[in-house]
């Protein structure tokens, strides 16, 4: 089992969970990990973290509207998590999906054209923040009604068995959707089915504004796992390669045919549930403890400690990535509306014709 | 040449004839293997085709469902049972919110060719087991409802809703799977087009517009009536969404007259919906308002005399047209 590495006491308290004190000893040794794969890592999360700041921005411009769910501080998870998988291996997410759909490849002028509404957007529009998706890259959405995906992973899981393509599938949800009963019933029949699935929930400790102890009576949720029978772990959401670690097991278990696996990551979002959020629930003092565990500098300065790379090196990759971040706003910006002779196509794939 | 079969042995023999077809159609839903099914649809399909195709589920109507639309993601053609309609309400979020949204919301990247059967029907299983909810099912865009009333449509529409590359609801009704029927046996395939109503009595003075069990009952009232002097034209629907309204309209535009038949509760029920459509599309030729028939807006009652007192039937349907046709129905 994983241990998370050393958390706020404030927020251990405040949540009623049990601590874990040791760091993981694999995290010291950069998962054995090469420094072309590290850096890009880093680079990812930076990414992520740069594209949700231009994102915030045009939302308060209103560019972007409707919801808009910032994965700020989690960006470990995504990162540490897709790097212990294969690129084609399938993934379905929640409606956080911003930092997955990056990782993932897609474009980010084409995601926050999305976010944008516009017609360069992943899905032309369509869906918006909460429902990115690209089929080619096994992608399958970016869900928005907490816990309906979940077991829609189950089946696609089994389709991998039935065609023998030696592929997981990765279902990622937050906390909240643990208590929803569509939850229950994917970890019972993956659990009955052994169908290849990593179920990765993303626990920051709040349902939008509801803490943790008040919508689950376990502490720790990997405990939930145990009322199927079903392996889970723990890993530390704010650190990639623990991500990558813990992750790495669960995958592996569930492509040697071994069945589904449960993995809880301990994070937080730095940010409120959505914009909308005042975020009366938690303190400042919470959030500023949780700030100073912030997973890009801590790993990037692992980076440098561990001689994988310089200090100019990280500088010149946030460069970078602002850069590509403007870039992404530019492309929205200019990339037009979708066209208005479009909006019933794509209803069905296979449209009955009106006859004469 | 036709082969006299139950309305059950033929949804049974187009479930067998997919599976033989295509290996990537699977069926999956509760006690459809050892137990044959609820209605015995499936029964001894998993003999033939393995449990790996013919797959025992939890009772978890949602998972079933998602499963199905996970499966179809993954490239199979998942054919789902769910028990009754009234269970299919706890599935109800998968089907709107995930299978009827995913080709349009992610811009067509893939489909969700699943096929969810299930049963309407009643008889002495009070409220919670009584009900009928296509005209939810058929209000929402990206799905697409089928109910046949014979042996024949439930083959042939079957089997193209398995072919479908949407997502179908496919309700069958309890009270006919032991209706017989003749179904085509001509060694080519019996497919029926989802999309299409078909008129299966003409008559000159009124069109008796119904689906599923309705459309029997219309025929019977049609027998009646015609001994009495009146000629009805029946529309029987087959697929609710999408709705085949130039068949509607043409039968009206013959007859001036039309009579909505269903189930279903009278207040938002899918006869609403088609009064509507008629209205808006026959306003000119008719002559009498639409009549409707429908179930009273009551939760049904298990007691056999209040049970009987309130579901529509071959007498409910002649006493709307008659009325139609004393006062023009505006009584």
């Amino acid at each position: 089992m994983a241990k998370a590495t050393s958390r706020p006491p404030t927020a251990r308290r405040r949540t009623g969970r049990a601590g874990d004190g040791a760091a993981s000893p694999a995290t010291a040794e950069l998962q054995g990990l090469d420094a072309k794969t590290l850096l890009l890592m880093y680079r990812q999360m930076a990414l992520i973290r740069r594209f949700e700041e231009h994102a915030a921005e045009s939302y308060a411009q209103a560019k972007i509207g409707g919801f808009l769910h910032l994965y700020i501080g989690e960006e470990a998870v995504a990162v540490g998590a897709l790097h212990a998988a294969r690129p084609d291996d399938h993934l379905i997410t929640h409606y956080r999906d911003h930092g997955y759909a990056l990782v993932r490849g897609c474009e980010p002028g084409a995601v926050m054209a999305e976010l944008f509404g516009r017609s360069g957007g992943v899905v032309a529009g369509r869906g918006g923040s909460m429902h990115l998706a690209d089929a080619r890259r096994h992608f399958w959405g970016g869900h928005a009604i907490v816990g309906g995906h979940i077991p829609i992973a189950v089946g696609l899981a089994m389709a991998q068995q039935r065609k023998d393509t030696g592929l997981v599938v990765i279902d990622v949800f937050g906390d909240g959707a643990t208590a929803i009963g569509m939850f229950h019933e994917a970890m019972n029949m993956a659990m009955i089915w052994r169908t290849p699935v990593v179920f990765l929930c993303e626990n920051n400790l709040y349902g939008m504004g509801a803490a943790a102890h008040e919508q689950s009576p376990v502490d720790k949720l990997i405990d939930r796992a145990r009322g199927y029978n079903m392996p889970a772990a723990q890993a530390d959401g704010m650190d990639p390669l623990d991500m990558h670690r813990v992750m790495g097991e669960a995958v592996e278990h569930a492509r040697r045919g071994e069945g589904p696996f449960f993995v809880e990551a301990l994070t937080y979002r730095f940010r409120g549930h959505s914009m909308a959020d005042p975020e009366m629930y938690r303190t400042r003092d919470e959030v500023r403890e949780w700030r100073a565990r912030d997973p890009i500098p801590a790993f990037g300065k692992r980076l440098v400690d561990g001689g994988v790379v310089g200090s100019e090196e990280l500088q010149r990759v946030d460069e970078e990535v602002e850069e590509e971040v403007v870039a992404a706003v530019k492309f929205a910006d200019e990339s037009p509306p979708p066209d208005p002779s479009t909006v019933f196509d794509k209803i069905y794939a296979a449209p009955v014709e009106k006859r004469p | 040449m036709t082969v006299e079969i139950s309305y059950r042995q033929a949804l049974h023999d187009a479930l067998s004839e997919e599976m033989r077809r295509d290996e990537d159609v699977l069926l999956l839903g509760e006690d459809i293997t050892g137990y044959g099914g609820s209605y015995a649809v499936t029964k001894g399909l998993h003999e033939e085709f393995g449990l790996d195709r013919v797959m025992e589920t939890p009772i978890a109507e949602a998972g079933i469902v998602a499963t199905a639309i996970g499966l179809s993601m993954g490239g199979m053609r998942p054919v789902a049972e769910l028990m009754t309609v009234n269970f299919a309400l706890l599935a109800l979020d998968q089907i709107v919110n995930n299978a009827a949204k995913f080709h349009y919301m992610f811009n067509g990247q893939w489909s969700v060719p699943i096929v969810v059967r299930t049963v309407s029907g009643f008889g002495q299983l009070a409220a919670t087991h009584s009900q009928t909810f296509e005209g939810w099912f058929a209000s929402v865009p990206g799905l697409k409802v089928v109910m046949p009333a014979t042996p024949a449509d439930a083959k042939g529409l079957l089997k193209t809703a398995i072919r479908d590359p949407d997502p179908v609801v496919f309700i069958e009704h309890s009270l006919l799977y032991s209706r017989r029927g003749p179904v085509p046996d001509d060694g080519t395939e019996h497919l029926v087009p989802i999309g299409e109503a078909a008129v299966v009595r003409e008559g000159s003075d009124v069109t008796l517009v119904a689906y599923s069990r309705m459309a029997l009952e219309a025929l019977a009232a049609a027998e009646e009536l015609s001994q009495a002097g009146v000629e009805c034209e029946v529309v029987d629907l087959r697929t609710l969404r999408p709705l085949d309204v130039d068949t509607v309209a043409a039968s009206i535009a013959r007859t001036h007259r039309a009579v909505v038949c269903g189930e279903d509760w009278r207040t938002g029920g899918f006869g609403a919906t088609l009064a509507a459509e008629i209205q808006d599309r026959c306003f000119d030729v008719l002559d009498a308002p639409v009549a409707r028939v429908a179930m009273a807006d009551v939760p049904l009652p298990y007691a056999r005399n209040l049970e009987r007192m309130l579901i529509p039937t071959a007498h409910s349907i002649v006493e709307a047209v008659r009325g139609l046709l004393d006062d023009g129905g505006r009584s």
